[in-house]
């Protein structure tokens, strides 16, 4: 069985596809009781990694391990996994697609949670979306899997109702299982007890999102002129990002942000360093590698 | 437009107060109240951010803020059809077109000289990543793509308000930090912007924040005046808080978080500053439960 070591290993991982290198040299594992978020911009790599994961796929070099083993038929069945699109069968009940997954796996078949039986007898398609999002982490979580695979598990939901869905990752996690959870928005990272970051197929960046962030920081300029002061430093090119009133520019120095300023922030800006946020960091390292949108 | 009494009204004379918006408006879905009596002011030169989860309302109120559904009571103030931008949801854009034909189109249907529409739209796509992908159908676009030229579309005949539901939706980081600066640069040149999310932390890059739960106001006003209005106090828990705190109780960032009601003494642990997040959580948790002074309101209305 699993011993100690860690459930999923991915050892320097690549997958082509024809000319095109999808993974390159992918390195990373799940631990029991981890929550390990995989952030990456669209065409990182993410999505053929997980497929490496699930098995769906094979790699083209590098060596994936689940539980010790080379994925399989065995080992998908101690993986939960909750797609993007949900995986459910819409003209199904919450009850009927856990029992389908519970044969289709050849686990025991598990009661829908206290939450979920005034709905077992409706038909899926006609849930709302947030439902229909516990029936999918309940039909994941039936089987008591070691290992949890999640793809953008929270999209759509409620602050309230991803606190709620969080609690449900953090309590499997608790319980020994291994989360791999990707996602959009930093502030699910939080939520993680590491992080890896993705661009153009390699992983840029491991950590905690402390870690990750570093020493990075940026330049805030505040001023009620902030229209003026945007159209100013738009003029001088640099990254400018609007937060509330503020304005943040990552990659430029305060003097550097003054001097294109030139006085547009009107008499009252005030300008100032701060700590980067997970997001620009990101930024940092995802977008030098990745080439620009056009030619993708 | 005249205003009639008990019925909806709208009116253009919504800018003598620096803006566009809604007031006290209910729409009526399928025998339930889909909006209940919401406001929401969207000022010039700012964006506006309405935030909730799927079934909230954002939709309803975004497509009456736009023209697109009258509700069964209160007043809308927007500008004349002309001078609105509707992003829906559903995309906007033309899949079977370019992504040239779509801005040629958009200026057409609005009566803008194709040359002034190039022009104005040269600029946007280059600082977009879109220069590139000016002959590609936009049906062959990645979503952030697609979605950046909705933007530029609703953008091009210049706005005085900008309507966007659910921009980013399902976009990954680096899409999303170039539609929000269209976003901001739509906002620098004087429109009113007002966009829909269930995220935040992107919420909380606008000025100002409207929270909906099922068609309910959960928070409103600028993230500081929300932050500064959450009833009662929050504290913070290393373990599973036990009894009757766990249903004031969530997880985040591996810790745990109890909200105490104005009046209830708090059990262990450490008092803590709510943030935004903090904020509409408990807001919705005061909802749930159904505590009194379940609407966090900021001053500005």
């Amino acid at each position: 069985m699993t011993g100690s070591g860690p459930l999923a290993v991915c050892d320097r991982v690549s997958r082509q596809f024809g000319e095109f290198t999808a993974v390159s040299e992918v390195s990373l594992e799940v631990g029991a009781g981890e929550i390990v978020g995989l952030l990456g911009a669209n065409g990182a790599g993410k999505t053929t990694l997980i497929r490496m994961l699930l098995g769906l796929l094979p790699a083209s070099a590098g060596k994936v391990l689940l539980f010790g083993n080379p994925p399989s038929r065995g080992t998908r069945r101690r993986i939960g996994y909750v797609p993007q699109g949900l995986g459910l069968y819409d003209d199904l009940t919450p009850a009927q697609n856990l029992e389908f997954s519970a044969a289709a796996f050849g686990a025991q078949r598990r009661e829908l949670p206290a939450s979920l039986l005034p709905y077992a007898d409706t038909q899926v398609g006609s849930l709302p979306l947030g439902l229909q999002r516990r029936v999918a982490f309940a039909q994941a979580l039936s089987h008591q899997p070691d290992l949890l695979i999640l793809d953008e598990p929270t999209s759509g939901v409620d602050p309230l109702g991803r606190a709620r869905l969080w609690e449900t990752i953090a309590g499997a996690a608790s319980a020994g299982a291994g989360v791999l959870v990707t996602t959009h928005y930093m502030e699910e990272a939080g939520e993680c007890s590491g992080l890896v970051i993705m661009a153009e197929g390699r992983v840029v960046a491991e950590g905690t999102a402390p870690e990750i962030i570093g020493t990075a920081r940026v330049t805030v300029v505040e001023t009620p002129a902030w229209a003026a002061a945007f159209g100013a430093l738009e003029e001088a090119r640099m990254p400018v990002a609007l937060a509330g009133r503020a304005l943040r520019v990552p990659g430029a120095t305060p003097d550097e942000v003054r001097r294109a300023l030139s006085g547009a922030g009107g008499p009252g800006a005030r300008v100032h360093e701060a700590p980067a946020t997970l997001e620009e960091r990101f930024f940092q390292l995802a977008l030098p590698r990745s080439t620009t949108e056009e030619s993708a | 437009m005249s205003r009639r009494p008990g019925g909806a009204a709208t009116g253009a004379a919504g800018d003598e107060q620096g803006g566009w918006g809604v007031d006290e408006i209910s729409v009526q879905y399928r025998g339930r109240l889909a909006l209940d009596r919401i406001t929401l002011h969207a000022a010039t030169g700012q964006v506006t951010a309405v935030v909730g989860g799927d079934g909230a309302g954002k939709t309803t109120l975004l497509r009456c803020l736009a023209g697109a559904l009258a509700p069964g009571s209160g007043q809308v103030r927007r500008p004349a059809a002309r001078q609105i931008g509707y992003l829906p949801g559903s995309s906007g854009t033309y899949p079977d077109l370019t992504v040239r034909e779509n801005l040629d189109f958009r200026a057409a249907a609005y009566g803008l000289p194709a040359g002034q529409a190039r022009e104005r739209s040269g600029d946007l796509l280059e600082r977009a990543g879109l220069a590139g992908a000016r002959d590609r159908l936009a049906g062959q676009l990645s979503g952030g793509m697609r979605q950046k030229l909705g933007v530029i579309a609703a953008m091009l005949t210049a706005p005085r308000l900008l309507v966007l539901d659910e921009p980013t939706t399902g976009i990954d980081p680096v899409s999303r930090s170039g539609l929000w600066w269209l976003i901001a640069r739509a906002a620098a040149s004087g429109c009113a912007v007002v966009l829909t999310t269930t995220y935040l932390d992107e919420a909380e890059r606008a000025a100002a924040v409207l929270a909906l739960d099922a068609g309910h106001e959960l928070a409103a006003g600028t993230p500081d005046q929300i932050v500064a209005a959450v009833p009662g106090t929050l504290r913070g828990a290393v373990g599973e808080p036990p009894g009757e705190d766990r249903r004031r109780a969530w997880r985040r960032g591996g810790r745990w978080r109890v909200w105490d009601p104005p009046g209830t003494t708090g059990g262990g642990g450490t008092a803590m500053e709510p943030d935004l997040q903090d904020a509409v959580t408990i807001a919705a948790l005061a909802r749930e439960l159904g505590t009194a002074g379940s609407t966090v309101t900021g001053s500005t209305r």
